[in-house]
């Protein structure tokens, strides 16, 4: 097994849920147990990639996680990866909360894989869950704390003064009789010091920059182009580099049986045709070249053994299962819904989802003797440089993984089969020259690695007093993590934990809820998307409760109340999210609201949204958003990740489906595949729920709640009950 | 042999001229900031500017541009309204992901350099056209009207890091 397996990651991630809960309870005034220290120095990058060569301390060079210049800059490195979700900045404002430093001094890098930078539950570096601040958190600012420390000891031995008398400020230490030395001087004799053993963090009340809205650091750079992506690789950085595109095979699983390259040689600019496992690649020296010179190659495929897996069948396939009880999940009390007065049966399905991020997948790869080098937008650092070690026959220690800005994530690079990685580092390996292998948008769209498709089924009824008295539920879908370094973690006695989340452990207090599971095997490759099991549980549950209420007669959120008297956090979300859209109050006529709330990755959104039908189309005016995330970090982050949550989870309510027919996808590119647009972009405000002395998940959790929002606010509208997602529009117009 | 400009600088080529207008800019001049999303003219990221009109860059032939005036988002901001859009945009810090920005700030540039005072419906036309999965949506219309009133504040909180990845 590679080095970087010998501590079992999947070992630490039995529950996030738990993880999550246990960081949130971890506020300031802790003392830190971890290490982050070699030969009592603070460790630095190039002790991370290569323990025996540390050179003499220097604060100069490049620390792990922060390194201060003589002129005062701050740099941070950043162990996440930047998918637009913001720890370039979020995640260097714990660092300068504890240290005092001046943040417009502050810069932030993306750190390379190594060890160091492992997440501090998950075990390996991983950008997802919604975690990348919640696991930084005590971190960070011990990080910041550590140096702040260092160097004030520095000026107190300097002016030989009592440590305790200084304090830190704007960069600068200050002293007792008002001396002041600026961080930068200092640097260099600070790092000779030993760490402290002991760090007193802030207390909450003491922030001066958690919590303020702060602008983007990468900003300056992402508006005038210069931010350089993975895509942005050129021969500028690497001599002699190449551009590989694959011929990827029409169903998943299929094999290059032959190829004829005849038309494909006379084509200028490519150099070579190689067969690789997934396919053909077709390497040149442009882009351009590439496409042409892989629309020339004729390719026979071997399709014995290839996935057949057809949507439309599966629909069928998927709602039969779901009449039936799977594995259970969550044991209850599956008769009792018979007891029930009123009662209903709800069928949901929920189709594939592509990731679709705007960057499309691409990786850079050099491999040279017994040497790999990457520059690829992962979020699975640990993995896919596993990946590429193995690949490339070297050993894991000689793979240099440099983390590339990416354009968009939402988990697609979360990458448990490190797909696209492996294909660009078999490439380079073969033709010897360092290649930029790059997804076409319809490579990416056609790919896999989807959102699996669901259905749901669920029978739930009420007694004579309109209260809850059962509830069954059946999930039906494909595994996540099987197969996977993920099984062990998430996988419990048959039940992905992923499948149903967001059911099994529910705010609401309902009786009887009985949950049952069928795991469901095909052959296309799915993966995380944003918000993971939570985009279809949230629906099925968020929309049976509207239907409840309905049943009940009554008032939806007067309903879901009813049953959240144990769940504060909930309760106080869902009640500022009706306050803020003056829930209950008269709109003007042709226009309707509807709510959901949902709780994940360690945080509660509730959103109200308010809809009309204009010229036989849907149109959603505005969006009321409350959020509780615990403590907030920054403000204009949040606000930017429920709004992008929202934009993300209505692109998939309204219009997101990726259908197979015969094995074969059938969307290519944003033609077929549409997504949120300017136009259809309601008002949203987002409020926050005052709470907290740490912070929880923001990335992901605006998103569960919006489609069951949507399709609650068009029965409200329109009296038609949509239980299946994409939302089936044109049936309102009839 | 294509003759045309692109920021300002004569170019002179032999490339193929069915070569896609974006991969001669990213592969050839190796001016990355123009960014392929979809190669189809759908999404709106490879936007550049041809004799001031926001074109899609990868479904736009270099045989098309022949004899014009190509601007890409490396140099919008010595524009007079580039550079306001770009201020615009750091003051309402519209930026996540970033990989749609310049597509977005380049139709943003082409509408304001028409339009001083553009409409909601004004800006729902020039910008239906690009793509933003983060969805910035809502900041990319705030950052136009504060580029069009001229009220933008231009520094941005943060010092920035010219690049904060290595690259």
């Amino acid at each position: 097994m590679d080095k970087l397996f010998t501590k079992q990651p999947s070992q630490n991630i039995t529950s996030r849920r738990r993880f999550l809960k246990a960081s949130a309870a971890t506020t300031g005034g802790l003392v830190i147990g971890f290490n982050l220290t070699i030969g009592g120095r603070l460790a630095t990058a190039q002790d991370a990639m290569a323990p025996v060569a540390a050179k003499g301390p220097n604060l100069n060079q490049p620390n792990a996680f922060l390194r201060i210049a003589e002129d005062g800059a701050v740099v941070v490195q950043v162990k996440h990866i930047e998918i637009g979700q913001g720890v370039l900045t979020s995640l260097p404002m714990l660092v300068a909360e504890e240290l005092g430093c001046d943040w417009s001094k502050v810069r932030s890098e993306l750190a390379p894989a190594a060890p160091v930078y492992s997440h501090t539950a998950f075990g390996m570096q991983i950008t997802g869950g919604s975690s990348s601040v919640v696991n930084s958190w005590v971190q960070l600012r011990t990080v910041g704390a550590m140096a702040r420390m260092m160097l004030v000891s520095t000026a107190a031995s300097r002016w030989k003064v009592d440590a305790a008398k200084c304090r830190v400020a704007n960069g600068m230490v200050i002293g007792p009789a008002g001396q002041k030395a600026a961080f930068g001087e200092l640097a260099d004799a600070a790092a000779m010091l030993p760490t402290p053993e002991k760090v007193a963090l802030k207390s909450v009340k003491d922030f001066t920059l958690i919590g303020k809205p702060t602008k983007r650091i990468d900003a300056p750079a992402k508006v005038d182009g210069t931010a350089k992506f993975g895509l942005d690789i050129t021969a500028k950085q690497i001599p002699n580099l190449h551009t590989a595109l694959v011929a990827h095979a029409p169903i998943f699983g299929a094999k290059v049986k032959k190829f004829d390259a005849s038309k494909v040689n006379g084509i200028s600019g490519v150099t070579h045709v190689v067969q690789i496992e997934s396919g053909v690649a077709v390497v040149a020296k442009s882009f351009w070249a590439a496409k042409n010179g892989r629309d020339a190659l004729q390719i026979e495929w071997d399709l014995e053994g290839g996935s057949t897996a057809d949507t439309a069948k599966m629909s069928k396939q998927y709602a039969d299962l779901a009449k039936t009880p799977g594995v259970v999940a969550k044991k209850g009390n599956p008769d009792a819904v018979k007891g029930a007065v009123k009662s209903l049966v709800a069928e949901f399905e929920l189709p594939y989802l592509a990731h679709a991020a705007m960057e499309p997948l691409n990786c850079t790869v050099s491999v040279a003797g017994d040497k790999c080098e990457l520059w690829v937008g992962s979020q699975l650092q640990t993995l896919d440089a596993a990946a590429a070690a193995r690949v490339a026959g070297v050993p894991v220690q000689n793979v240099k993984l440099n983390t590339m800005l990416a354009g968009g994530g939402f988990g697609r690079r979360t990458n448990l089969s490190s797909d696209y990685i492996v294909e660009a580092v078999e490439i380079a390996k073969k033709v010897g020259v360092p290649v930029k292998m790059v997804w076409t948008r319809e490579d990416d769209m056609k790919g896999g690695s989807y959102r699996p498709m669901f259905a749901h089924r669920v029978e739930a009824g009420l007694d004579a007093a309109n209260k809850i008295v059962g509830w069954n539920h059946t999930v039906v879908g494909q595994s996540l993590v099987a197969g996977t370094v993920f099984e062990g973690g998430f996988v419990k006695e048959g039940v992905d934990a992923t499948s149903v989340e967001g059911i099994v452990d529910t705010p609401y207090d309902i009786p009887n809820m009985h949950t049952t599971l069928h795991t469901t095997k095909n052959g296309v490759p799915v993966l995380f998307l944003r918000a993971v099991g939570h985009t279809h549980t949230a629906f099925a549950m968020e929309t049976t409760m509207d239907e409840l209420a309905k049943l009940a007669g009554q008032d939806p959120v007067a309903f879901r109340r009813g049953y959240l008297a144990k769940q504060p956090r909930v309760l106080n979300t869902l009640n500022l999210a009706a306050e803020k859209a003056n829930w209950g109050s008269s709109l003007p006529k042709g226009r309707a609201r509807g709510v959901a709330v949902h709780e994940s990755f360690g945080s509660v959104v509730a959103h109200v949204v308010e809809v009309s039908m204009e010229k036989g189309a849907l149109k959603i005016h505005r969006i009321v958003s409350a959020i509780d995330c615990g403590l907030v970090v920054n403000p204009l982050t949040v606000t930017a990740q429920v709004e992008s949550a929202i934009v993300y989870g209505m692109s998939a309510a309204l219009y997101g489906k990726v259908s197979l027919n015969d094995g074969v996808v059938e969307q290519s590119n944003f033609d077929s595949y549409p997504v949120m647009r300017m136009t259809e972009m309601p008002k949203v405000e987002v409020y926050f729920v005052p709470a907290g002395e740490a912070p929880t998940g923001v990335g992901e959790p605006g998103m569960p709640p919006i489609a069951p929002a949507i399709a609650n606010a068009v029965f409200a509208l329109t009296g038609k009950r949509l239980r299946s997602l994409p939302l089936d529009l044109a049936s309102l117009k009839a | 042999m294509v003759l045309f400009t692109v920021n300002g600088e004569r170019i002179s080529t032999n490339v193929n001229p069915s070569t896609p207008l974006l991969w001669f800019l990213r592969d050839n001049l190796q001016l990355t900031g123009t960014k392929y999303g979809c190669g189809m003219a759908l999404c709106g990221a490879c936007t550049v500017h041809v004799d001031g009109n926001p074109i899609r860059s990868c479904s736009t032939p270099l045989s098309a541009v022949a004899g014009k005036k190509i601007t890409t988002i490396e140099v919008i901001g010595k524009t007079p309204v580039g550079k306001k859009v770009q201020e615009a945009w750091l003051a309402e810090d519209v930026v996540q992901c970033g990989y749609c920005q310049s597509g977005q700030i380049m139709s943003a540039a082409a509408l304001l350099a028409k339009n001083k005072a553009p409409t909601d419906a004004d800006i729902d036309v020039a910008m239906s056209g690009n793509i933003c999965r983060c969805g910035t949506y809502n900041r990319v219309r705030a950052a136009i009207k504060v580029a069009a009133s001229g009220k933008g504040s231009p520094a941005p909180a943060a010092a920035p890091a010219k690049k904060p990845a290595k690259a």
